[in-house]
């Protein structure tokens, strides 16, 4: 392949190259590792959120480039302020029939609240979405399921902001709207069924899990978990509290290993609903203890009582006036909601944007405040 | 140089099959296969396959060993409607679960951990054959039962997970599943559930064995490998004959620590560490929830889990909203 003159120096000549060429080589890549670094920088520095004491380790990390961007569904919120009510101005009771739930508001802001709601929740269907296809004098119908159950999620949002506000506001003033869970899209994102069993041929624990299910957040898992602790008020709770309990676990209402799977299930649907880790509100060296937990967990707890209303007192009641299609695949029951359906795995849903300042309508189950 | 850096067995032998000893133990009895090479198998062993012995322990440990994985394997293909690709796909999440607590220790349903019941009933048996291999082949060739024994180690830590500690709790239920993911579940939810295990002293211990193991294992491995070509290989030789090899490897040892194993001690050393690794990890689990159900709590009460002044600072912790760079 070579002359023979190259051949013949090689061989007079024997210099050993590859000891040369692999530190040259090694030194080479490295500087030109380096060199990206300093260039572009580091792609996967994070960032970490410190939520306990100093030597424990507790933080939550995140992705410098996932913090940098907010999330994107805040850029759908407008600015829609109340308008000043006038003197004399007619309520949406006096004005229009069958007005159940914002009677109490003053005619334009009823109308500006309607609008939203179309907005927020059948951008594209429009008014007919909830009021059908009819003339204006029809609107006051309830013959559309949507219609009816609309009025009750107006209720259920009224509740959360007046009722929960320990959990809803407890950081700052946010609020709720329907916004918050539907975000332009007629069924929110992230709402939930029960679905077990989901295994063939077993019964009892071995049947509620060991398969890939969103709700086991794609673990082996129990797919229960959302069902028992979030619909059937199952106790949370795995651990005894002194160092020797006599009894056997998983009987007499004594927690055992499954009960403790299941709660891990549960856990983990918590903490990517939030995009946090456990110790957001554990010490990881104690999860049980009171008196480790952080203040999350407190606002977590409320949560917990609040999705567990909002299933029982609101969405499972509604489950006659839906169509086939909108009911559960396995069991066909009604959709579910819990902590993904708003958060949609933020800390703070819309990371913390206050919702709430423009529609006074839906703080409160009276009549609204406007300020005035 | 490059020889002793290699991953590979650099030499392999290759010649009439060996047979071993056929003395006044009939040793040679019941050994089945042709023995043959293998150029693959001689880059991490010896190169040559077979014969093997079978005898009846091998016989019944393979038929219910092979018994307990079909259990295993068709209870998952029933669980996703014998469908192989569902099978394939959902593999690693699949199980077969021990009974509910509710069946206590008592024959539960087979849809219900019976079949977990049945399955590990062959386990046990398979297992327990396979040791007596063990020890009955290392009697046969005269040898001391250092294996057998080193295995019955592992057996205990086995034992007192699917049997022993479930007895003494009175249910099957805390037994381990049987399922790739659903084994690494249950051991999360076991330390949680009593309470951390990393408060366990005897989880402490068997941690210390186990990490003490792998640095053992990795310096042994590494000297003898250092001073194969002195012949420091041929380890028993070096024992009773010590060569400079062995000058060699204990005084690169003496020199870099002060201290040094010898020849056949480091052996010793390497024995006791793997065998307490599932001795003292079995009486920690076997403490758990029959002695004590809380390990944070015990530790605390015992004075060695730290206290916190109450302190927390979460006022200076920084804001959500600083780390979501949306201060305003």
């Amino acid at each position: 392949m070579f002359p023979k003159w190259f051949d013949k120096w090689n061989r007079e000549n024997p210099t050993d190259i590859y000891g040369p060429a692999v530190i040259i080589g090694a030194i080479g890549g490295a500087v030109f590792v380096a060199t990206m670094l300093v260039a572009w920088g580091q792609p996967y520095a994070t960032d970490s959120m410190q939520t306990g004491p100093r030597g424990t380790g507790m933080s939550v990390p995140e992705f410098k480039v996932d913090l940098a961007e907010p999330d994107p569904d805040i850029a759908l919120l407008l600015e829609d302020p109340p308008y000043p009510p006038m003197e004399g101005e007619p309520l949406a009771g006096e004005v229009y029939e069958n007005v159940q739930v914002l009677a109490d508001v003053p005619e334009g802001n009823f109308l500006r609240v309607m609008n939203a709601i179309t907005r927020w929740v059948a951008p594209e269907e429009g008014c007919a979405y909830c009021h059908g296809d009819g003339p204006l004098e029809t609107y006051g119908e309830d013959n559309l399921y949507t219609k009816v159950v609309a009025r009750r999620m107006i209720q259920m949002t009224q509740n959360f902001n007046e009722n929960w506000d320990g959990h809803v506001n407890a950081n700052k003033q946010v609020g709720v709207t329907c916004m918050t869970c539907h975000r332009g899209e007629n069924v929110p994102s992230d709402i939930w069924f029960k679905m077990t069993p989901v295994t063939e041929a077993t019964s009892g624990w071995s049947s509620n899990q060991n398969r890939v299910t969103m709700q086991s957040q794609y673990t082996s898992l129990p797919s229960d978990a959302l069902e028992t602790y979030l619909l059937d008020y199952g106790r949370i709770g795995v651990h005894d509290l002194e160092s020797r309990v006599a009894g056997i676990p998983g009987q007499d209402d004594y927690p055992g290993i499954q009960q403790a799977e299941r709660t891990y299930a549960l856990m983990n649907y918590v903490s990517n609903s939030l995009g946090v880790n456990c110790l957001f509100c554990h010490n990881s060296r104690a999860f049980y203890d009171g008196s480790q937990v952080t203040p999350q967990w407190a606002t977590e707890s409320l949560g917990i009582g609040m999705v567990q209303e909002m299933n029982n007192e609101y969405l499972v009641p509604l489950r006659d006036l839906y169509p086939p299609e909108r009911l559960g695949p396995v069991h066909a029951d009604a959709p579910k909601a819990a902590c993904k359906t708003c958060h949609k795995g933020y800390q703070q849903p819309l990371q913390g944007t206050n919702v709430i300042k423009d529609w006074p309508e839906l703080a409160t189950t009276g009549a609204p405040d406007y300020g005035n | 140089m490059i020889e002793y850096q290699n991953i590979f067995t650099q030499v392999q032998v290759q010649g009439p099959p060996e047979l071993g000893m056929d003395n006044e133990n009939n040793m040679a009895a019941e050994r089945m296969i042709t023995p043959f090479f293998s150029r693959l198998v001689g880059w991490i062993g010896n190169a040559q396959i077979g014969p093997v012995y079978l005898g009846w322990t091998g016989l019944i440990s393979l038929a219910t060993g092979i018994l307990w994985l079909n259990i295993i394997g068709l209870n998952m293909l029933a669980q996703v409607g014998w469908s192989i690709p569902e099978f394939l796909r959902q593999g690693f999440w699949l199980a077969l679960e021990p009974p509910g607590p509710e069946h206590g220790l008592s024959m539960p349903p087979l849809d219900d951990g019976g079949w977990y019941i049945i399955a590990s009933f062959f386990l046990l048996v398979s297992v327990c054959t396979w040791w007596l291999r063990s020890y009955l082949l290392a009697k046969q060739q005269k040898m001391g039962k250092h294996v057998a024994w080193a295995f019955a180690s592992a057996i205990w830590l086995f034992l007192v997970l699917g049997l022993f500690r479930p007895v003494l709790m009175g249910s099957w239920s805390e037994a381990v599943p049987y399922g790739i993911f659903p084994h690494l579940d249950w051991t999360t939810a076991f330390s949680i559930r009593y309470g951390n295990l990393y408060y366990n002293p005897f989880h402490c211990l068997s941690i210390v064995f186990l990490y003490g193991s792998v640095l053992l294992f990795a310096m042994h491995g590494a000297t003898i490998l250092a001073v194969t070509r002195f012949g420091g290989d041929r380890e028993l030789e070096q024992i009773y004959d010590r060569g400079t090899a062995s000058e060699r490897a204990a005084l690169f040892w003496r020199w870099t620590m002060g201290f040094n194993a010898t020849m056949e001690g480091i052996h010793r050393w390497a024995w006791w560490f793997a065998v307490l690794t599932p001795i003292t990890g079995g009486i920690g689990i076997l403490l758990t929830g029959t002695v004590v159900d809380n390990w944070f709590i015990w530790a605390q009460e015992h004075n060695f889990a730290p206290m916190y002044d109450g302190s927390y600072g979460y006022e200076s912790y920084g804001s959500y909203e600083a780390f979501i760079g949306q201060e305003d």
